[in-house]
């Protein structure tokens, strides 16, 4: 079954952007992440493919300036997911070629028109220390 | 089901000697059932001929909107059957975040633009379309938004054995990665249009148009054509012609592109007054 438009077009943007942008399903599935982001993930999206929320949220073993372990629900994009609002936090990853990145990273829910909720996005920025 | 085409033509009516095959008048389409139940499809220009004609039987008729374009709702104040307290109107449209479909429409239909208030006609109600199927007489239909600026959506439409997908304004070719059809679920109206008898789609653009055009929200001949492909398409109508396109040259662009694709469904030019029965007999 083909995704909601506003899926297809919002992955369609990311294409173009040079914004790492990550995009998931209403259930937090892993649907896209463009080229920039998989720069800074350190893996190809061809080659982890759909994830669902429960990997992608610890896989990166995100974790805050003093070296904390950040837990998955207090993440910004699965704040977008869970509460359906935006979010924004610092944190560092561990990307998947085993290189430590500080990140600041925006997401906001995708409704429809009819406020129907279809996803969220993040955009990630690498901050120089 | 027997499908008319009563105005074919994009963005603006192109009436005139060089368009007489294709036709000036803008979209507007009946769809019959055998048991007699109407569905109308868009509104323009053309809808005002098809009023003319409908069975002084007729009791309701659902008019379903892709969306509030102006040509796609130009002709609703001069369709006979909105003043007739005879019959029910029924006009199904996409929501938008702001207004109701009503209140969106009545900014034509109401002055300085119109002398008619919508809220006045008779019998006329409006509705969104439900985002899953619903169904309307004898016909079972499906909608979804489609690739196009603006809510926008394309139908199809399930009756008597067959199927019509009427995709009027529609660009799926912004889904394309490097020139390439990705997966089904990421390409706009695939769920529409998958296997249909019928494929009544846009096809504005030449090639070199679309390259001037792109994410205006509509498709090239090329487009088309790859599109139909790609769902199974028994049969393609291109629809939607551009307005500075005479009778010569879409011949040419239908010809051409048969000429290079040499598809493998069947393709019918989308003049004014075609008619396709699609379904069971």
């Amino acid at each position: 079954m083909a995704h909601p438009i506003q899926i297809i077009l919002t992955r369609q943007l990311a294409g173009y952007l040079s914004v790492p942008t990550f995009l998931v399903d209403p259930n937090g599935k892993l649907l896209f992440y463009n080229e920039p982001a998989e720069i800074l993930l350190g893996r190809r999206f061809d080659e982890t493919g759909v994830m669902p929320a429960e990997e992608w949220s610890t896989v990166f073993a995100p974790i805050d300036a003093e070296g904390r372990p950040i837990q998955p629900e207090e993440l910004p994009l699965m704040i977008a997911l869970h509460k359906q609002r935006p979010a924004c936090q610092r944190f560092f990853i561990r990307a998947l070629n085993d290189v430590k990145r500080h990140l600041e990273v925006s997401a906001i829910p995708i409704h429809g028109v009819q406020g129907e909720f279809l996803g969220a996005v993040a955009l990630f920025w690498e901050l120089s220390d | 089901m027997r499908a008319k085409l009563y105005g074919t033509r994009g963005s603006i009516p192109a009436p005139g000697p060089e368009t007489t095959r294709y036709g000036g008048n803008t979209p507007a389409v009946l769809v019959c059932a055998k048991n007699g139940a109407l569905l109308v499809l868009d509104a323009g220009t053309g809808i005002r001929r098809l009023g003319a004609q409908l069975s002084a039987a007729t009791t309701r008729v659902d008019i379903l909107l892709t969306h509030l374009h102006m040509d796609h709702i130009q002709g609703l104040g001069f369709f006979p059957p909105i003043y007739d307290p005879a019959i029910d109107v029924h006009i199904w449209g996409p929501a938008s975040s702001a207004l109701p479909l009503e209140a969106r429409l009545s900014r034509y239909l109401s002055p300085p633009l119109f002398p008619v208030h919508l809220r006045d006609l008779p019998r006329v109600t409006c509705h969104h379309v439900p985002r899953s199927k619903f169904d309307v007489g004898p016909f079972c239909i499906l909608t979804s938004l489609v690739s196009h600026p603006g809510p926008t959506v394309g139908y199809r439409i399930e009756g008597d054995g067959g199927v019509i997908a009427y995709m009027s304004d529609h660009e799926p070719a912004l889904c394309l990665r490097r020139g390439q059809w990705p997966g089904r679920e990421w390409v706009s109206g695939f769920d529409l249009a998958v296997d249909a008898d019928l494929l009544i789609h846009d096809a504005q653009y030449t090639d070199a148009e679309y390259e001037r055009c792109v994410g205006w929200g509509h498709s090239s001949y090329r487009h088309a054509f790859e599109f139909a492909a790609y769902v199974g398409a028994k049969e393609l109508v291109p629809f939607h012609h551009d307005p500075d396109h005479d009778d010569e040259k879409l011949d040419r662009l239908l010809s051409d592109e048969i000429r290079k694709v040499k598809p493998g469904f069947a393709v019918s030019p989308g003049c004014e007054g075609a008619v396709f029965e699609v379904g069971s007999p």
